[in-house]
């Protein structure tokens, strides 16, 4: 049996499968694939087995760092990643949430200074499960359910 | 390289902490020490704290530093939209020292990140006060003779108070610290707390009452009971006068008991208290001036 695939395929690049699909425009701003000059191919709302639906970004002749792929494991906990060269599947990766992250996520609290001037937001990861996450500056504990995403 | 600041009580080691102490013992046997002859540092007031200001400003003028700075945002560039980063870069290239206040939580983290020169907090928000907290040891330090071994009754405002978070994860450095809580259940200690204690084996007791209780303490510190802490404001009526302490509540506790309270009062601690020896909350405020001094020797690595 053929499956037939819903985005194309690439020669060389990365593959990101398993992404939440209310995730999906999150993950492309996450890693800036709005300025990407590659190829990029995304599907959304495909049919999954384990997460009922799900989305898919493909970037065409681009490699990420393991530290760059770990920033979307805030919204994309399950992703998968193949690794692609000439068509084959030569690694495949699964994203981890880093001990400390830095940018993407606002400080839930109002009166924090990052939510007051323009400063790069900084925590250190307290749990993962549920995420909760303690800010650098304020050193108020931003939970799963709090996190409002840049 | 970041110059050493004062942020969060946490920011120093138990060392610290003991040396401190010590500092401000030397200071105030001996008050006047021109370690800061030639000396700059900038007091930015950006809320205004008249009480804070002015004992840090007494210490550094005992320490015979100059000071620059203001006292309330709207006599300063602030006012005209400048941003703290900007306000920072600029002072810290001026000044030997940075010490502000600022209504903005992890502002004055924010500041030590940008400033070349050591930032002390006298206050972020409802973050954190770490002198007051310095002061406060020095106080239980000075009239216990330990910091081991202390029977800490907490009472009021345990919820929101920052002094009394602050002075619980300092008094966690010491042995065997013993923390009674007394508070009405909407402005209880945070579970945060309690968890930490726990797992660290410290005891503590909860107490929604405010009787005889305190007879084991060695020292009681009181925190205002703040209106608009409230969300319904009947449930602050009901216990706006329950936690409030009056001088026949002191006829049994310890001879060697003292009330701290980090001022100003409201009516928390009825007037009729300050006659009383077991009172401590004015000495308290001087005790600060030292321990100021202190804080300041260390940072500037003077002493
Ligand atoms: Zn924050």
């Amino acid at each position: 049996m053929q499956k037939h695939l819903k985005v194309s395929a690439i020669k060389d690049g990365t593959v990101i499968d398993h992404i939440p699909t209310k995730a999906l425009f999150k993950v492309i701003k996450i890693l800036n694939l709005e300025n990407c000059s590659q190829m990029v191919t995304f599907g959304n709302n495909l049919d999954s087995k384990a997460m009922g639906t799900k989305a898919i970004i493909k970037i065409a002749n681009r490699y990420f760092a393991d530290e760059e792929l770990n920033k979307i494991a805030l919204v994309a906990p399950h992703a998968k990643l193949n690794i692609i060269r000439n068509y084959e599947v030569i690694e495949k990766k699964v994203v981890e949430i880093p001990k400390e992250i830095k940018g993407i996520v606002r400080c839930f609290n109002p009166k924090c200074i990052s939510n007051g001037e323009q400063v790069t937001t900084r925590f250190e990861i307290l749990s993962v499960k549920p995420i909760a996450m303690k800010c650098y500056y304020c050193e108020k504990i931003t939970n799963e359910n709090e996190m409002m995403f840049f | 390289m970041q110059a050493k600041s004062l942020i969060s009580i946490t920011d120093f080691t138990k060392g610290e902490y003991l040396k401190i102490m010590h500092l401000a013992e030397d200071f105030e046997a001996n008050p006047n020490q021109k370690l800061l002859q030639g000396k700059v540092i900038a007091t930015l007031f950006f809320e205004p704290s008249t009480r804070t200001r002015l004992s840090f400003e007494t210490a550094i003028n005992r320490l015979g530093g100059k000071i620059i700075g203001f006292s309330d945002s709207s006599s300063s560039s602030v006012s005209k939209g400048e941003t703290l980063h900007d306000t920072i870069r600029m002072v810290s290239n001026y000044a030997d020292m940075i010490i502000m206040r600022h209504p903005l939580e992890g502002s004055a983290r924010y500041a030590a990140e940008i400033s070349n020169v050591p930032v002390i907090n006298a206050g972020d928000g409802a973050n954190q006060h770490p002198s007051q907290t310095l002061l406060d040891m020095y106080s239980i330090l000075k009239t216990q003779g330990r910091l081991d071994n202390i029977n800490l009754f907490l009472v009021g405002d345990l919820k929101y108070g920052r002094t009394v978070h602050s002075l619980i994860m300092a008094l966690l450095q010491f042995e065997n610290p013993i923390f009674n809580f007394i508070a009405p259940p909407e402005l209880a200690l945070p579970n945060e707390y309690k968890i930490h204690l726990t797992e660290k084996g410290i005891r503590y007791f909860e107490h929604a009452e405010f009787t005889d209780i305190i007879n084991a303490a060695d020292i009681i510190y009181m925190t205002r009971v703040q209106k608009e802490r409230f969300i319904d404001p009947v449930e602050y009526e009901k216990v706006k006068n329950i936690y409030i302490l009056r001088n026949e509540m002191l006829r049994n506790t310890k001879s060697t008991m003292k009330i701290l309270h980090p001022l100003p009062r409201i009516n928390e601690i009825h007037t009729d208290v300050d006659s009383n020896p077991k009172a401590y909350y004015f000495t308290q405020a001087k005790n600060g001036v030292f321990t100021r001094m202190a804080i300041i020797a260390h940072l500037l690595n003077l002493k």
